[in-house]
């Protein structure tokens, strides 16, 4: 569907872009984190791309040893009326991933949410805090290894 | 001594303190002090748990920290561990003013990823019934805003046609709020001729008691000098700050999703997006109050098209079968049985499938590894990337603006808390 925009993509990141794909009419690209911020100015920028509204921003955690963690960005273009999706691969030894408010300053709230339900720090982000969870709560909730009753005594209750 | 000595004495000996006293303190500048000021999250202007933490110079609001999480519920872990079927009735609980508008986005999202579609009849009574969700929400967006700016009798009005609209909820789902009435490949049950001469009832007499509404706040000279230039963001900023909704058209953006990608009957339908150009509290409230009339226009045309047939789609694999059949058919029971024990299977996969809902863009991501469960499900929601422009649209302000601006922006925590 929007067989252009990636191979224009492709050619202009050979490095950056890792693969491409399409389920149920939608285009997902897999780029490397590293220089995610250049794909996302270039999608943002780019005439034939302008996808100027990032729709969303999310984790994902596949628990698997290698590339544990995916962030993941919906975008969405007002001007061409087109969505993409572009992913990035998060390992678990190094949970950092350049962020991209330069290019959309509506991503703040997104990537806080992102750090504080899996963990991922968003370097470049200026206020990185919980979006949800207290302060002081120790874990990210998301994580398949988190159980999903919770840990107990992790959050404290207020006094009688 | 004498009571007037005794006066007297105490009087000088008031007079010699205060003398003593070091009185050199002043202020150049009353308004030269800042102060935080913590507005939340029990406050009835911020329309639910959301906590506001404002530094004032003034009256003047220096800065707005918004401050998220206090009804944060964990609705994506929930969704992980619950089969597909069984986080229907959790989407009523998320923007809690549109249920059946939430029940028809996500068992929209599944049915992409399943790759089945719903028969017509249930598109158009999931078409009807989300409008009708916008008008019931939009009447309490325009009432409350109304109310936080001071005009107190709209509310009450706006609410009687509210609670007429949830008498045919409860008649048609069985319940006023939790309506969870959607189903993947269709619906819980059709809409039963009772029903529809209810709504058409409804609609006959609701026109004239809204326009009674908004004559009383357009002719309210209060109201709209309170929100006209108040809370204004320009085109560009609420574009890259993720507005969506009717708080994207107020800044002239012609964006809808039920124009732009359409989903299920909206491309048959006639009907046009209101826009407004000026970006502040006055053109969000007037984009609410034409999508109510152009809701009113959809809902007749649907009543007036609405084919025969089933509302479920012949999948036997993927939809739940009708509990009569159940109890009296071998495959249904079978079916039935896998459906509940080991759930739909979409292939592996991913989807990401967005509404126009009544507060903005509502979007499911959906990540499949062809289990009875979603591995990872996402929720777009649209109070959450609206609220995110707050601190924009209050910093400069009144302090007294807040609440306008709220009003206007009209968040739901429990959609944006999830």
């Amino acid at each position: 569907m929007l067989t252009a925009v990636v191979e224009k993509l492709k050619t202009k990141f050979p490095n950056d872009v890792i693969s491409s794909n399409e389920f149920r009419g939608e285009t997902t690209v897999h780029a490397k984190k590293e220089n995610i911020v250049a794909v996302c100015r270039f999608l943002c920028d780019d005439e034939s791309s302008l996808f100027d509204y990032c729709t969303d921003i999310c984790g994902a955690d596949a628990y698997t040893p290698e590339n544990r963690f995916e962030v993941i960005y919906n975008l969405y273009s007002t001007r061409l009326n087109h969505r993409i999706r572009v992913k990035v691969f998060i390992d678990e030894s190094d949970l950092h991933c350049p962020s991209v408010i330069s290019v959309w300053a509506g991503a703040n709230w997104p990537e806080r949410e992102t750090f504080d339900m899996f963990g991922i720090i968003f370097d470049g982000h200026d206020d990185l805090r919980r979006m949800y969870m207290p302060e002081e709560f120790e874990y990210h909730p998301l994580r398949k290894d988190f159980p999903m009753m919770g840990i107990p005594d992790s959050i404290p209750l207020p006094r009688k | 001594m004498n009571l007037e000595q005794a006066m007297e004495v105490r009087q000088q000996k008031i007079l010699a303190a205060l003398e003593n006293k070091d009185t050199s303190v002043y202020f150049k500048d009353a308004l030269d002090n800042e102060m935080v000021l913590n507005m939340g999250p029990q406050h009835p202007a911020t329309h639910g748990v959301l906590r506001l933490l404002i530094k004032l110079d003034g009256e003047t609001v220096a800065a707005c920290v918004p401050e998220l999480g206090y009804l944060h519920r964990g609705y994506e872990k929930l969704a992980e561990n619950c089969s597909y079927h069984e986080f229907i009735p959790h989407t009523d609980r998320l923007d809690y003013l549109s249920p059946l508008m939430n029940n028809t986005a996500y068992v929209l999202a599944v049915e992409k990823l399943v790759g089945i579609e719903a028969p017509k009849r249930a598109q158009y009574i999931r078409t009807i019934i989300s409008e009708m969700a916008r008008v019931s929400s939009h009447l309490l967006g325009i009432g409350a805003l109304a109310m936080d700016v001071g005009a107190l009798t709209v509310f009450t009005w706006t609410f009687r046609e509210r609670e007429k609209m949830y008498d045919i909820f409860e008649l048609l789902t069985g319940a006023r709020f939790t309506t969870s009435f959607t189903r993947v490949g269709g619906l819980a049950h059709d809409m039963t001729p009772d029903v529809i001469t209810a709504v058409k009832e409804f609609f006959d007499q609701f026109p004239e008691k809204f326009n009674e509404c908004i004559t009383m706040l357009n002719t309210n000279r209060i109201f709209v000098e309170r929100l006209d230039g108040v809370g204004v963001i320009s085109k560009e900023k609420a574009i890259a700050m993720g507005m969506s909704g009717p708080n994207l058209r107020a800044v002239g953006v012609d964006c809808d999703i039920r124009k732009t990608q359409p989903y299920l009957i909206y491309n048959e339908l006639d009907f046009s997006i209101p826009v407004f150009n000026d970006g502040d509290c006055l053109s969000r409230y007037y984009v609410r109050l034409n999508e109510v009339k152009e809701s009113v226009k959809i809902i007749r045309q649907c009543l007036e098209k609405m084919p025969a047939g089933s509302v479920h789609a012949n999948e036997p694999k993927k939809v739940l079968p009708r509990k009569e059949q159940v109890y009296t058919r071998m495959e249904e029971l079978i079916h039935d049985f896998m459906l509940i024990n080991f759930g739909v299977n979409p292939p592996v996969g991913e989807v990401y499938h967005a509404v126009e809902a009544s507060k903005g863009e509502l979007g499911f991501y959906i990540q499949s590894r062809g289990e009875g469960h979603p591995w990872r499900l996402k929720i777009r929601s649209p109070s959450f990337m609206n609220l995110q422009s707050t601190s924009m649209l209050v910093e400069g302000g009144m302090i007294s603006d807040i609440v306008a601006v709220l009003g206007s922006l009209d968040p739901v925590m429990g959609e944006a808390d999830k």
